[in-house]
């Protein structure tokens, strides 16, 4: 085995600290809050869509009020997704490749998502 | 990645059955997990009669009684049989906790079943092999760090109230009961320090005698050292000694968080 002639203390020093995940953890919180506020909101919204044709919900959603809450909501929704799986890949997977292949496709996906959502909102809102 | 099942040769099979003897009548099964690195058989849980009118009140008393009387072979650490050295930790009954502190009846009823501490190397039968967790308790630096001289005369003095703030940390013995209840010291104890070594860490980040506090914050800002743990809280419902480990976590963090702002 490669930690033979290694020392226990040495094996558990590793790398050292990265000296960072304070930032992580506060914005895991701030978007926790946003979205606990935001979802209140999202549920309102949701609930009066159910009932409206097109044209309604077009006019609702390009309110600039609720066109800003959206956009708030998307993008806190992608970067809550994003540090939560993160967090989950970190967990389990201990293969180097896959776990970095994973955390790309999160990123990528909750990116591409986040862009996706916005584009669309600005569309109603300015369309 | 994370192992749900156990590798082949960790299985555990069935084992031997040693009867109490003729005449006992009130008798009480203990299921014991047996390794022995001497052979390559797998492990296997032996269980055992013993008569509890000629035993003591705790688990370790049927341990020392089984190891005196029954099966000399059955390897366990235990000293002060008091809950104040740690040795005794395993998993009876399903917790981890001392065998010297947990009393038989206690344990739900029917058999009770007695196994080491989750998820480590075992060295023999109910002895795990800490070495990584001492290693992780001697890489945080466990001693007074400071750069002012003691004074001449006495000691470093400490005001009543910051001596309280060490309440509910230094009774801590190492005992390794929380860390090993751990699912995120399971996934990763070779990068996460576990709830035992992060509450020592918080002991000496709070003394008001210590000068080193930054660096101590520093050392443990990490993804895996720190901040694996989810708050799943295990650790403070099995710790024998009735700390709260996962408190000292949270205080930590929010002293992370506090220093940024």
């Amino acid at each position: 085995m490669n930690d033979r002639y290694r020392t226990p203390l040495k094996i558990a020093i590793g790398l050292g600290s990265a000296q960072h995940g304070v930032h992580h953890f506060i914005m895991q919180r701030v978007t926790a809050v946003a979205l606990m506020l935001l979802a209140l909101w999202f549920l309102w919204i949701a609930l009066s869509l159910l009932h409206t044709d097109y044209t309604g919900a077009h006019a609702l959603v390009g309110q600039p009020f609720n066109a800003v809450l959206m956009l708030a909501f998307v993008v806190a929704v992608f970067w809550h997704a994003q540090l939560g799986l993160q967090v989950v890949i970190e967990d389990y997977v201990h293969t180097r490749w896959l776990e970095v292949a994973l955390q790309l496709a999160v990123e990528f996906l909750c990116v591409l998502g986040a862009l996706a959502s916005v584009l669309a909102v600005v569309r109603i809102a300015l369309g | 990645m994370a192992e749900f099942t156990l590798p082949k040769n960790s299985k555990i099979k069935p084992g031997k059955h040693f009867q109490a003897k003729a005449g006992a009548n009130n008798v009480r099964t203990f299921r014991v997990y047996r390794w022995s690195p001497d052979d390559t058989e797998n492990p296997r849980v032996d269980s055992y009669d013993v008569d509890m009118a000629s035993c003591g009140p705790m688990v370790l008393d049927a341990l020392i009684k089984i190891k005196n009387e029954i099966d000399s072979t059955l390897t366990f650490r235990r000293s002060c049989r008091e809950g104040i050295c740690g040795s005794c930790a395993m998993n009876i009954d399903g917790t981890n906790t001392l065998a010297c502190t947990k009393a038989i009846g206690d344990c739900a009823s029917g058999d009770v079943k007695i196994y080491p501490l989750p998820h480590m190397p075992v060295v023999k039968d109910l002895v795990s092999d800490l070495t990584n967790f001492y290693a992780q308790y001697a890489s945080i630096k466990p001693w007074i760090r400071t750069q002012t001289p003691p004074p001449p005369d006495r000691e470093r003095l400490q005001s009543t109230a910051d001596r309280a703030k060490l309440d509910g940390l230094y009774e801590c013995i190492l005992c390794a009961c929380c860390t090993t209840s751990c699912p995120s010291y399971w996934w990763n104890s070779d990068r996460y320090l576990g709830p035992a070594i992060l509450l020592q860490a918080y002991r000496w980040i709070v003394d008001s005698r210590d000068e080193d506090t930054g660096t101590r914050l520093d050392e443990l800002e990490d993804p895996f050292k720190l901040y694996r743990c989810h708050t799943i809280m295990n650790c403070t419902r099995t710790c024998p000694k009735g700390l709260n480990p996962a408190k000292a976590i949270a205080e930590t963090k929010k002293l992370l968080v506090e220093r940024r702002s």
